[in-house]
This record gives structure tokens, C-alpha cells and sequence, in this order.
């Protein structure tokens, strides 16, 4: 198969597979064997074009020309590969997982979920793909608004506010401020296409790469830049796997691989250095990695924690590009598929803990570990690799950005990095603690609570203390995965180096 | 001999058909007669434009009096745009009419309502094919008259006092161009808006001159609903039936513009210098208001038909904005959002008249639960909200795209700043609508609704999908606005 | 300023003004459209008087010798109007009938009245 067809195949397969889902609405069992099989497939695809990527090439593909010069163009690069990559396989075991939440916690609309899920797989992976910013921009909008019937999933009123959030930080700051850079700077330079070394060196000087920088960083609200990152703890409403998908796959990582594409192919990053513009942007990166770890503490929702811890990771990637050297760049990209795996396991866990106890508080999940080991097992790994400790994937990406703040001198930025991992033990490592080593509550409290949750069908009560319930199959089998994941990331770090090179030495 | 007398057919063709709808009497056959002629109507436009594109502008001199004594028909690649963009709205929205009408229209009135309708669409392509400036003015009387008509046939009674509002409104708009037709009439004894064109300059700015101008500017502005001159349009759109509003939404603000255009740039031309002032100083700053503030106004509508009326007011600010510009750019933007807000309004209309049909009423609350229950409808109508915003691949995105360049090609930020705003406001009128339609579950008292007719799906989501099309291929809109804007500035310089 | 002979157009300045007025502050629906009409009729007087030519004739052909040498007013702004007249007519003929039924529907022709029961609504 050739490098372009299997561009357009990459977007074609989810989006045949979402028709194919919604045609098999009334037979559930095939609607996910076909959510499953639209997975491999495309994960496969994705893979076919990892040889010629990795061995140079640039596969291409123009579909039509949207707009008098402005196609709508893919090229494959290394970052672009990366990112494909992340997105596709996970999208396989978020798949198993989201089959096994979904029928256990007995959801509605499922084939709604599962068509949007397809559809934003099929977005995600026309961003990370595209070849020009234009084309970037338009799977950006159409990823956010196949996102938005997933976050409103459960449709009464809470999710409709953090719908209205997420739509509306989301699309007014990307028609707001990143449409309005991207004119800019299609006016000034005359084209969109991500080039090495970057567009706009030499067309512009002075204050004007600031306010462009400033439009584009903010622009990306995915990226979730304080201050506005309200979008994404607003978007904790939806169903786990939903949260899973949002926060280490699509939407956040959709947002930081722009930043990358931006620094690296819009501005270039000797340019973005050398004019010195990356400087207020790191310590914006920098302040919001602080402030959402120390938010992150504060929370007793599971999901908003995690959420929280996410704002805070992401900005690992905003530093690397504003950081603008070869290693904070590939320590920067590496991060995406460090965080993607590390990210995605707790919000599985998060999921289970909540299909199996109903329990989303923190500080009801004492004694916990006791009942799912498996579960907080994979939790202490994925944790681990958030921290970045090794033998998990995070501890490459942050040695490779604190390289990089290193390089370009920037000691502060060493001592921020460092700061946050002890942040990060501190919020993380409390979950895990409390699960496993406190004795759940007595038996005492069981029958004022058991109530409660008597309603909700096929979930163990944890009345039965001792015992092992574990999740659904699907649902540990899917984290499980993931977090061997974050092990074997951390041996293969290599080949993720090699592939990455290019994009910082050109 | 059909292909030379082209031009003339356009008009002749609808308005011959027209008393014979009255004579037909039975509804359902004025509706295929109608539908015929419309349709032809349609093909003719087709072929004009084709024509054009081939070969240049066609002159046609009507009954064989040669100009500037007779009355010629001119088509250029402006105005065979818009005969392509009025007749086609046109043929749309009459296949969509015989359900919607049959239940909006007491029966008795049918065969009236197609006459109407038919000399509505005859006034509005004979203001876009004729080359003679009082022409021009009855045209647009024929028009403006069978609208006023159309509007009062409205179930509610409000309709009437709407109407009535328009016909004074309209009236004086009219004739405060007849007066500018006039007073350029005494300065250079001629009608022809060619001749018009090629006599004004060496006359140059004397004050007939320029009350001429100042009378057209009130008068098409009024017409076209410029703020703050937009009073008349929210009712009339709002209480007419759900055919003549999309009709009309779609089709008779955007005739004035093209006579706005064709009064500014074919008569006066781009170099007459109080045009530029008022351009610049006047027309863009107002097209700039219309836009936050009938935006902000369409926000807190509770009727969704009114709504988009409030919403069409702010998207002639974008067009506005475009022609103010007065460069190619600008107008390629003005003029192609002038075709793809024709489309995309048009549709929403439908839509919106489908969503009648089925539960009768198009009040916010009223329309709790209807993605459910009308998913097809609703799908529809959440494109053609995206269109509005002008989210990328479709047709609203375009043409704003453009315009925010020609924007930043002045180098007014202020404007590219809001019309993006604009966009934001747009994008919070058309949320409260999916909200309420997809997240709040339907009364229980509600009727269990189902689609709405195919008869009427089907026209609708044409304009949709039309929407979402010209969203992806832009040549035809595009592509011919920047013809029509090189001619407009071109032609006079 | 030469104001008498510029009379027509102070004539049909004077109209056009009271029409206006007429049809902005009267509540009177009716009172409304004979306003329009009068700023109608300013119009046809601006037309008519523009056709005249100094020293012209009525625009028809004299035959024979005394033809010779004749000046003619322009016709044409009479023709023209002629079609306004038409359309002004048809103009208050529908505005009238709007009224009747504006009536039928809320029994009243005073806007003030029509507005105050829209409001009630």
C-alpha cells in the first residue's frame, strides 16, 4: 500500500466504521465488534506508514483545494507519525475498555457514543496528519465538536454546563484568536504549509512574533494554557472512557501537538529562540504546571484530580516548544506519548474504581486497594510514570526536557520540572497509599450506604470487604494493557528518539 | 431563437404564469405550474451564467429598441449571479412550498399565494437583469408589492401589522430611489445605468449629483436592511409563512444589495469620491454595529424564527463590511457571502418551517427534545448553525475567511476582530437552539412527532447540503464573486 | 438664492417633508397612508416639472410649416411617472387593504391600540 492512500485511508476507516456503527444501532454485539475491528484496522494502517516515515519519506496527499491556495493537504512527519500512532493504538484498548464501562454502568445512547467516538478518532487523526495549518485548523474544530455530544453524554443539567464550557472555551478561542493568527500569517507569509525551520522567519520582527505567538499559544484553548484551562475539568462529566479518550488521546494532546506544529513549523524554533518571544511562554508553561499541581491537591474527585494533573502535564509540552532547543523539543514530543499512556491508565482505573464501588471520592476509596488490586497496581504504575520515575516511559521525556532547559540555561525551569514531580508524588501517590495500606471502614457504615448505591445494577458493594471484585474483564484487561505500556515505553525509548530527531535538527 | 431571447424569457416566463396560477383556482395546480416555471426559470439562469462566463456580457434590447432609448437587459457576471442565486432559492423553496403552505395558508388562498409568489420572483430577477435604471424601480415595486402580500397571508395576526410596517417602510425606501433615478435622470438625460455609468464622470460632483447619491444610498440601504434601518425586518420575517420567509430571507435583502452594488460601482463608479466617504466612514462603521448588535439581539430571542431574522440583519452587516471596503477582496467576500448566506439562511428557514409543520410553533421551549424526535430536521439544522458561525468546511467559513483578509489587508483590526466576535455571538444563538433540542428531554405532554414530510426534508436539506458543499468547493462562489468584483471595479475605472 | 426659480422644487420639498411627518407621527394607520401618498405625489411633481423645457410645447408633433423650429417638453418624465402614479396606486390600494383586515383582526386601526394588544399577548 502506498504512503498516500493510506493517509486517506487513516481517515476514511474510522468514518466508514461510525456509518457502519450507526447502521448496526439495534445489534449491539456487532456494533462493537465492528468498533473494535474499524480499531485494528486503522491501527494497522497507521503502522504501514511508520517505515517510510521513520526512514525519511514524507508521504503526501492532497484532497481538494478548499480555498485559492489552500488545500486541504496531508504530509506524514515524524511528529505527525507520533501522534497518529499514540491516538490509533490507544483508541484499540480504549475501545475494549469503553465496551466494558458502558454495558456495565448500563449507558444510554451507546451507538451515539460509539459513532462521535469514531468520528473524533477520524478528526484526531486528520490533525495529526495535516499538512498545512488550514487543514489543521479544520479537523481542530471538527474534532471539538464530535467531542461535544460525548462530554453532554449524559444530557441532564451538569453536563449540559460543562458542555457549554467546553464548546464555548474551545471554539471562541480558536475562531477568536487562532483563526485570526492563522490569517495573519497566511497575509504576511503568503502560505500555511508546515515547513522545516519554519514560515514566518524573516516576515515578520519585533512585537508582531510576540502578539502572533500570544494569538496561537491561546488560540489552542486544547492546550489548556492557564488561564484557560476551565474547559477541561468542566469536560470531567462525561463517562470515563470519554475522559480517558479526551485526556491522553484526542482532544489534549490534539491541542499540545499543535503547539508543537506551530513552534516547530509555523515559527520554526531557532527563530521562536532567537527571538526571544519563547521566554514569557515558558514561564506562563512553567506557572501553569505549579498552579494545576497545587489545584490538583485540593481535589477529592478522582476525575477532577486527574484533570487537574493533566492541565499541569500538558504544559511539559507548551515548555518544550517555548523552550525552543533541540532536546526540550524532543523531550516535548516524547511527552505526548509518555503522558497519552500514563494519562489513559488512570482514567481507566478512575472508571473501574467507579463501575465497580460507584465511589469518585478520593476519600472514599480508603482501603480499596484490598478489593482491586489490579486496579491500584496499574494506578501505581501510571502514577509512576506521571512522576517520572523510572522504569516507567515519563522519566525519559522529562530527562529530555530538563536537557533542554538546561541548554538553553534556563535553570529555573530545571528547578520547576523538579518541583512538580514532588507534586506530582504528593497528589498521586496519597490515592495509591490509601487504597492499599489503610483498612476500609467497618462494617459499621455499610448498611447507611448501602442504600444509596442499591440502585445501581451488576456493581459489587464494598460491604463485602476482603473479598476481591475487580471491574468488569474488559474494563482491567484494557488498563492492564496500558499500564504494561508505560513499562515498555521506557525501553523503547529509543526508537521514539530516532523517529523524533529529525524534527529538532533538521 | 430561445437562446438569443434568453434574457427576456427569464422575466417573461414567470410573469405570464403568474395570472394563470390565479386562474387555475386549485392550489396543488398553480403549485405545478409554478414549480415549472420556477424551474425553468432556474435552467435559464443556468444558462445565462454559463453564457457570461464564456463569452462576456449579454446585451439584450427589449422589444428591439436599441439603448438608451429602449430598455436593455444586461447581464454581467453580477448580476447573472444573482439571477442564479434568486432563481434557484426560488425553484427550492417552491418544491418545498405545496406541504408547508397547504397547512400555513387557509386553501381558498392557495392559487393567490403561488400568483404572489410567482410576481415576487419576476420583480426580483427583472431588478437583476434589467440595465434601465427606472426599470430598476418597477421591478422592484412588483417585487416589494407580491412580498407585502405574501407576508400578510401569515397565520398570526401579527403578520398584518408586520406587512403593513414593511409596505410604508418599503415604500419610502422605493421612493427615495425613484427620486436619486430622477435627479441622475436630470443631470444626464439618460437611464441606461451603463450610459449612467459612462456620463457621470465628466459631470462630475455637481449637488444634483450628489442628492442623487445621498437619495439611492437611504433608499437601498432601507431595502437591504442596513442598520439601523432594519426595523421592518424582524416581524415581516417572523410572521410570514415559513416559505415566504426563507424566500424572501434569502432572495430580497440580497437583490438590494445587488442594487446597492450596481448603483455604487457600475453608476457612480469606484473613483466618485463622495462614494468612498460614505463607503469608509459610513456604510463600514454601520455594517460593524449590525453585526455585535443584531448578533447580541438574536441571543436573547425566544422565537427561533425571529432569531435568525435578527441573525440575517447582522449577516448583511458582513456583507456590508465587504462591500465597504471597496476592494477586491472586500467585495469578492461581500459578494460571496451574499450567495452562500442566500444558501445557508435559506436552508435554516426550511428547516425552521419543517419544525412548524410538525409541532407548530418555532418558540425556544417548544422545541425541547426535537433531536430526537426529528433527528433528520434537527441534524439539518445544527449544519446550517455551523455554517452561520462559519465553522470551516462550510460555506459561511469561506466567505468570512475572505473577509477577515480583506479585513487585515486594510489593516482594520478593529473590524477582523469583530467580525470574529460575531462569529462567537453566532455561535451562542445557534447553542441555545441545539441545547434545547438535543439536552432537554421533551414534555411529556408533547406530541409524538416524526419527521416532517420528505417533500419538505428533501428541499431543505438541498440548501444544507449546498451549505456544506460550497463550504468545501469554492470555485463556483468564490471563484465567480472575484469575477463579478474585478468587473465592478474595473468596469467604471 | 433664487428661490422663484426654484419654486417646483421647494413645492415638492414642502410635500415630501409633510408627507414624512405624516406617515413617522400619526397612530393612525389611514392617516399613515394618505401621508405616504402625499410623499408619493411630491415625486410625481419633482418628474413632471423636470420635463418642462422653456418656451416648449406639449410634446406632440405639429405638422406642417409651423412645426418647424418647435420646442418640445420632455416627454419621457411624464411617461415615467406615469408608471410611479400606477404603482403608488397600487401601493395604497394594498395598504388599504391590509387595513381592512388589520381592523378585522383587531378592531382597531391606531397603532398605539394594535401594539398595546400585541403586548398583552
Amino acid at each position: 500500500m502506498s504512503g498516500n492512500s493510506a493517509i486517506l485511508l487513516a481517515m476514511a476507516i474510522p468514518l466508514a466504521g461510525a456509518v457502519l456503527i450507526a447502521l448496526n444501532a439495534k445489534r449491539p454485539n456487532l456494533r462493537e465488534a465492528i468498533t473494535l475491528g474499524t480499531a485494528g484496522l486503522l491501527f494497522i494502517d497507521v503502522l504501514t506508514l511508520l517505515p517510510e516515515v521513520a526512514a525519511g519519506g514524507r508521504p503526501s496527499f492532497t484532497l481538494i483545494e478548499m480555498l485559492p491556495g489552500l488545500p486541504l493537504a496531508f504530509e506524514v512527519e515524524p511528529l505527525g507519525m507520533l501522534f497518529g500512532l499514540v491516538a490509533s493504538g490507544l483508541w484499540i484498548v480504549n475501545s475494549i475498555y469503553s465496551i466494558g464501562y458502558m454495558r456495565a454502568n448500563k449507558e444510554q445512547n451507546q451507538t451515539r457514543f460509539y459513532v462521535c467516538f469514531a468520528v473524533a478518532i477520524a478528526s484526531t487523526l486528520g490533525i495529526a496528519f495535516a499538512g498545512n495549518m488550514m487543514t489543521l485548523f479544520v479537523f481542530y474544530e471538527a474534532l471539538t465538536l464530535s467531542t461535544y455530544p460525548l462530554v453532554t453524554h449524559k444530557g441532564n443539567e451538569d453536563a449540559r454546563r460543562g458542555g457549554r464550557t467546553y464548546l464555548g472555551i474551545l471554539l471562541s478561542t480558536s475562531i477568536g484568536l487562532q483563526l485570526l493568527a492563522i490569517l495573519w500569517t497566511w497575509q504576511v507569509a503568503g502560505t500555511l504549509d508546515f515547513t522545516v525551520g519554519g514560515i514566518l522567519n524573516g516576515k515578520v520582527s519585533g512585537p508582531v512574533v510576540g502578539i502572533l505567538l500570544l494569538l496561537y499559544m491561546y488560540g489552542i484553548g486544547k492546550a489548556a494554557l492557564m488561564p484557560l484551562h476551565r474547559w477541561l475539568p468542566a469536560a470531567m462529566v462525561a463517562p470515563t472512557p470519554v475522559s480517558a479518550l479526551l485526556h491522553a488521546v484526542a482532544v489534549v494532546k490534539a491541542g499540545v501537538f499543535t503547539v508543537m506544529k506551530v513552534a516547530v513549523y509555523i515559527f520554526g524554533i531557532d527563530f521562536l529562540r532567537e527571538s526571544g518571544h519563547g521566554q514569557w511562554l515558558a514561564y506562563i508553561a512553567a506557572a501553569t504546571i505549579l498552579i494545576a499541581s497545587l489545584v490538583a491537591m485540593t481535589k477529592d474527585n478522582l476525575k477532577a484530580r486527574l484533570a487537574y494533573s493533566t492541565v499541569s502535564q500538558l504544559s511539559y509540552i507548551v515548555l518544550g516548544a517555548a523552550l525552543a532547543t533541540s532536546w526540550s523539543v524532543i523531550g516535548g514530543s516524547m511527552h505526548i506519548a509518555m503522558h497519552a499512556m500514563g494519562k489513559i491508565t488512570l482514567f481507566f482505573c478512575a472508571g473501574a474504581i467507579y463501575t465497580a464501588t460507584h465511589k469518585t471520592e478520593i476519600s472514599e476509596m480508603t482501603g480499596l486497594g484490598r478489593i482491586m488490586p489490579i486496579t491500584f497496581g496499574a494506578f501505581l504504575i501510571g502514577a509512576l510514570s506521571i512522576i517520572g520515575l523510572p522504569p516507567m516511559g515519563g522519566s525519559w521525556s522529562k530527562w529530555y526536557l530538563a536537557l533542554g532547559a538546561a541548554e538553553s540555561g534556563q535553570i529555573v525551569m530545571i528547578a520547576v520540572l523538579m518541583i512538580s514531580s514532588l507534586l506530582n508524588v504528593a497528589y498521586l501517590i496519597p490515592i495509591v497509599a490509601r487504597g492499599f495500606f489503610q483498612p476500609a471502614p467497618g462494617h459499621a457504615h455499610e448498611p447507611a450506604q448501602e442504600p444509596s448505591s442499591a440502585g445501581a445494577a451488576a456493581a459489587p458493594r464494598t460491604g463485602s470487604a476482603g473479598k476481591i471484585r475487580e471491574a468488569p474483564t474488559l474494563c482491567v484487561v484494557a488498563l492492564c494493557l496500558t499500564a504494561s505500556g508505560c513499562i515498555l515505553l521506557f525501553f523503547f525509548a529509543d526508537p521514539l528518539y530516532r523517529l523524533l530527531e529529525p524534527i529538532a535538527v533538521p | 431563437m430561445i437562446a438569443a431571447n434568453l434574457p427576456a424569457l427569464q422575466i417573461v416566463l414567470p410573469l405570464i404564469a403568474a395570472p394563470l396560477c390565479l386562474l387555475l383556482r386549485r392550489g396543488n395546480l398553480a403549485w405545478a405550474l409554478a414549480l415549472f416555471v420556477s424551474l425553468a426559470a432556474f435552467a435559464i439562469a443556468v444558462a445565462l451564467l454559463t453564457q457570461v462566463l464564456d463569452s462576456g456580457a449579454i446585451s439584450y434590447e427589449l422589444g428591439g429598441w436599441a439603448p438608451p432609448w429602449g430598455i436593455e437587459y444586461r447581464v454581467d457576471v453580477l448580476n447573472a449571479f444573482v439571477l442564479l442565486i434568486v432563481a434557484a432559492i426560488g425553484a427550492v423553496v417552491l418544491a418545498y412550498a405545496r406541504r408547508s403552505v397547504a397547512q400555513e395558508v387557509p386553501t381558498s388562498q392557495h392559487s393567490g399565494f403561488y400568483t404572489a409568489f410567482l410576481l415576487c420572483l419576476t420583480g426580483l430577477l427583472g431588478v437583476a437583469i434589467t440595465g434601465d435604471a427606472f426599470n430598476l424601480f418597477v421591478f422592484l415595486e412588483i417585487s416589494s408589492l407580491s412580498s407585502y402580500v405574501l407576508i400578510s397571508m401569515g397565520r398570526d395576526r401579527r403578520a398584518l401589522t408586520a406587512a403593513f410596517q414593511y409596505l410604508v417602510m418599503g415604500t419610502i425606501g422605493a421612493t427615495f430611489i425613484v427620486i436619486g433615478i430622477g435627479l441622475l435622470y436630470m443631470s444626464t438625460g439618460t437611464l441606461n445605468m451603463a450610459d449612467l455609468g459612462a456620463r457621470l464622470p465628466a459631470i462630475g460632483a455637481n449637488r444634483t449629483v450628489l442628492a442623487a447619491f445621498a437619495f439611492l444610498t437611504v433608499g437601498a440601504t432601507i431595502k437591504l436592511a442596513l442598520f439601523p434601518l432594519h426595523f421592518w425586518l424582524p416581524n415581516a420575517y417572523a410572521y410570514a409563512p415559513s416559505a415566504v420567509t426563507a424566500f424572501l430571507a434569502s432572495t430580497a435583502t440580497k437583490v438590494s444589495i445587488y442594487i446597492l452594488l450596481r448603483f455604487f460601482f457600475t453608476v457612480f463608479g469606484p473613483t466618485f469620491e463622495a462614494e468612498e466617504i460614505t463607503l469608509n466612514n459610513l456604510v463600514v462603521p454601520l455594517a460593524t454595529i449590525a453585526v455585535l448588535v443584531c448578533s447580541t439581539v438574536a441571543i436573547y430571542q425566544g422565537n427561533v424564527k425571529r432569531m435568525l431574522a435578527y441573525s440575517s440583519i447582522a449577516q448583511i452587516g458582513y456583507m456590508m463590511i465587504g462591500i465597504g471596503f471597496g476592494t477586491v477582496t472586500g467585495l469578492t467576500a461581500g459578494i460571496a457571502h451574499l450567495f452562500n448566506h442566500a444558501v445557508t439562511k435559506g436552508g435554516l428557514f426550511l428547516v425552521l418551517g419543517c419544525i412548524v409543520w410538525r409541532i407548530g410553533s418555532c418558540r425556544l421551549g417548544d422545541l425541547a427534545g426535537l433531536g430526537r424526535r426529528m433527528p433528520l430536521t434537527m441534524f439539518a439544522f445544527v449544519l446550517g448553525g455551523l455554517s452561520l458561525i462559519g465553522v470551516p468546511l462550510t460555506a459561511g467559513f469561506v466567505s468570512k475567511w475572505v473577509l477577515v483578509q480583506a479585513a487585515i489587508e486594510q489593516g482594520n483590526w478593529l473590524v477582523a476582530v469583530a467580525i470574529l466576535a460575531g462569529s462567537l455571538l453566532a455561535l451562542i444563538y445557534v447553542w441555545r437552539v441545539v441545547e434545547v433540542a438535543y439536552l432537554r428531554p421533551a414534555p411529556d405532554s408533547a406530541p409524538e412527532a416524526a419527521e416532517a414530510p420528505w417533500s419538505m426534508l428533501i428541499p431543505a436539506w438541498i440548501l444544507i447540503g449546498a451549505s456544506i458543499y460550497f463550504g468545501v468547493e469554492t470555485s463556483l462562489s468564490l471563484g465567480v464573486a472575484e469575477a463579478a468584483a474585478r468587473f465592478l471595479l474595473g468596469g467604471a475605472g | 438664492m433664487d428661490i422663484p426659480g426654484l419654486f417646483n422644487y421647494w413645492i415638492v420639498i414642502f410635500l415630501m417633508m409633510t408627507g414624512f411627518y405624516v406617515v413617522i407621527a400619526r397612530g393612525n394607520l389611514v392617516k399613515k397612508i394618505v401621508g405616504l401618498n402625499i410623499f408619493q405625489t411630491s415625486v410625481f411633481i419633482l418628474y413632471i416639472s423636470m420635463g418642462k423645457v422653456e418656451d416648449g410645447t406639449a410634446p406632440i408633433v405639429i405638422e406642417g410649416a409651423k412645426g418647424v423650429g418647435a420646442v418640445y417638453s420632455n416627454p419621457l418624465p411624464h411617461v415615467l411617472i406615469l408608471t410611479a402614479i400606477v404603482v403608488g396606486i397600487a401601493t395604497t390600494a394594498l395598504g388599504l387593504a391590509l387595513i381592512v383586515r388589520i381592523k378585522e383582526a383587531y378592531g382597531t386601526v391606531e397603532e398605539d391600540d394594535i401594539f398595546a394588544q400585541d403586548e398583552a399577548e
